[in-house]
């Protein structure tokens, strides 16, 4: 366990060193989050049915969807991909330890660091000035903070998936950005997952996708109940569980037909 | 008029050799348009899905918005294909390569659109076809010819206007040899703006998009003129009809800029 601990805290260092895109990725979220809550107070304007969500809490919950926007599984750990492109991969054969967890904890560190940067000052601008409401409840907040823990595990499995997929398909990036728009889409970023259809709902809570954002995201608005917390944090563990002995299953087959040539 | 044909069929050679470059690998071509087309679908399957939960937004039905979103993600896709060669034009005041630019006898805004013509863009755009023609089979529109030329006009006056801002975006490279990211926010943010009715956004915003960077202004009134809506802002007819023009008068502005940043030039001598 150490010395992949060792990786995620070099890893997040590192992450941390690139604030001016931060900057940059928190102005234009800002702006993002301003359009989007516009446009939402203009739909709820036009009803006059009940919502399965207030508008207050879907306020809320955009400025979520944008503060953590990281959380999703968008990028690859560019240097990764490198590797696989250029062969170099092949001396990460040669580390003393097991190949799946030391890039699950690149990743993971390389989806975090980002993730708490640019999280950190859009919760605080738009808390106090744009309508993010605080936490339900202490607890509230704690379930929040415990399932956006799961959700980076969870959001790290879905990249390896696409990293490793990489091994048969070099010039994936079509794939990898459809999958990551998939996810965008079925995990509540472009309309909250509450507000779909009715009939989509059962599909979208079985689906892996929900436990990304929605799920963190209810439990601090206190529209998903504590009581269900035990439920929903297992969700996301277990889908976790389920991608990474994909990931791995698949890590293996790849590497077994890996040739690495010389020179 | 001898000069513009130079330089149209210049700029055709330069979508031939992006043509056959790209098509050396078709797979992955034919699977990066398909991509971008779901990618800009999923998009619109999420407007249709507020609109099936709330009815209508600020009056406008499906149909009426989605002619709105059809108009501005053609545009933008149209400026994305021919004007991706100025996105990448940092890396190339970085590497020195532009200093080769400034040796051919030839415009340097159209070798630097040319030296990179995007072709995958056609998923976008092509999506955003599909999605204005259902909107106007579903629409009570007479599509008269005034009608469809305004639509094309307004169209064109959109890409007119998204290749200023890539312009412009670009230019900053003279002075910082980075192209400034905010801009971003501004292109794809705009796109996002303006494919819901204005009315929507508040007074600031609204202004900021009809006269600062007036994609509204070329998107938005043309829609209201098709559309036969009257407008809540109180604008003319006659002003719907003028608006596209808006879009070229801004790429021109933005030219201009260019050419200023162009003799402002100094190579980083790599």
């Amino acid at each position: 366990m150490r010395p992949y601990l060792a990786i995620v805290s070099a890893g997040v260092r590192v992450m941390l060193q690139y604030r001016a895109a931060a900057a940059a990725g928190f102005a234009t979220q800002l702006f993002w989050g301003w359009i989007r809550v516009a446009i939402f107070g203009a739909f709820y304007a036009s009803s006059s049915a009940t919502q399965p969500m207030s508008l207050e809490d879907t306020i809320s919950y955009l400025w979520l969807t944008q503060a953590l926007l990281l959380l999703l599984p968008f990028r690859l750990d560019s240097d990764l991909v490198a590797m696989i492109r250029d062969g170099t991969v092949a001396y990460e054969l040669t580390r003393p330890a097991d190949l799946y967890w030391y890039w699950f904890s690149r990743t993971l560190a390389s989806r975090t660091a980002p993730m708490l940067l640019r999280a950190g000052p859009l919760l605080l601008v738009s808390g106090l000035f744009f309508g993010l409401a605080a936490p339900d409840s202490l607890s509230a907040l704690a379930a929040f903070l415990v399932s956006v823990g799961a959700a980076l595990l969870l959001s790290s499995a879905f990249t390896m998936l696409m990293s490793i997929s990489l091994l048969w398909t070099i010039a994936g990036d079509g794939i990898s950005r459809l999958i990551s728009m998939i996810a965008q889409f079925l995990s509540g970023s472009y309309v909250p997952l509450p507000l779909f259809p009715q009939w989509a709902q059962p599909a979208l809570a079985l689906l892996p996708f929900a436990g990304l954002t929605d799920t963190p995201f209810r439990l601090y608005l206190g529209h998903l109940p504590l009581s269900s917390f035990p439920t929903a944090i297992a969700h996301q563990l277990l889908w976790t569980a389920v991608l990474v002995l994909v990931g791995r299953l698949a890590l293996a087959r790849g590497l077994r037909r890996m040739v690495v040539q010389g020179g | 008029m001898a000069k513009l044909q130079d330089t149209l069929l210049l700029y055709a050679r330069y979508v031939g050799v992006s043509v056959r470059s790209q098509m050396q690998y078709r797979a992955s071509f034919v699977m990066l348009t398909f991509a971008t087309m779901l990618i800009s679908g999923l998009e619109f399957v999420a407007t249709w899905a507020l609109f099936d939960r709330f009815g209508s937004l600020a009056g406008w039905t499906l149909p009426e918005a989605a002619l709105l979103y059809g108009l501005v993600n053609m545009a933008f896709a149209l400026a994305e294909g021919w004007a991706r060669g100025f996105d990448e034009f940092g890396q190339m005041v970085k590497s020195g390569g532009f200093d080769r630019l400034l040796l051919r006898p030839r415009s340097t805004a159209l070798q630097v659109a040319g030296h990179h013509v995007q072709l995958m863009r056609i998923g976008r755009l092509a999506q955003g076809a599909v999605v204005f023609i259902w909107a106007a089979t579903r629409l009570q529109v007479a599509w008269s010819p005034p009608r469809v030329l305004l639509c094309l006009l307004a169209i064109a006056g959109g890409a007119a206007l998204f290749s200023g801002l890539m312009v412009l975006q670009a230019t900053f490279a003279f002075w910082s040899t980075e192209s400034l990211e905010v801009f971003n926010t501004v292109t794809y943010g705009g796109v996002e703006t303006t494919q819901y009715p204005l009315t929507v956004y508040r007074d600031g915003f609204r202004r900021f998009f009809t006269y600062v960077v007036p994609l509204a202004t070329v998107t938005y009134y043309p829609a209201l003129a098709v559309l036969g809506r009257s407008d809540p802002l109180g604008s003319s007819l006659s002003f719907q009809y003028a608006s596209p023009l808006f879009g070229f008068l801004f790429l021109i502005v933005c030219l201009r800029v260019w050419n200023l940043g162009v003799r402002h030039y100094h190579s980083t001598g790599s």
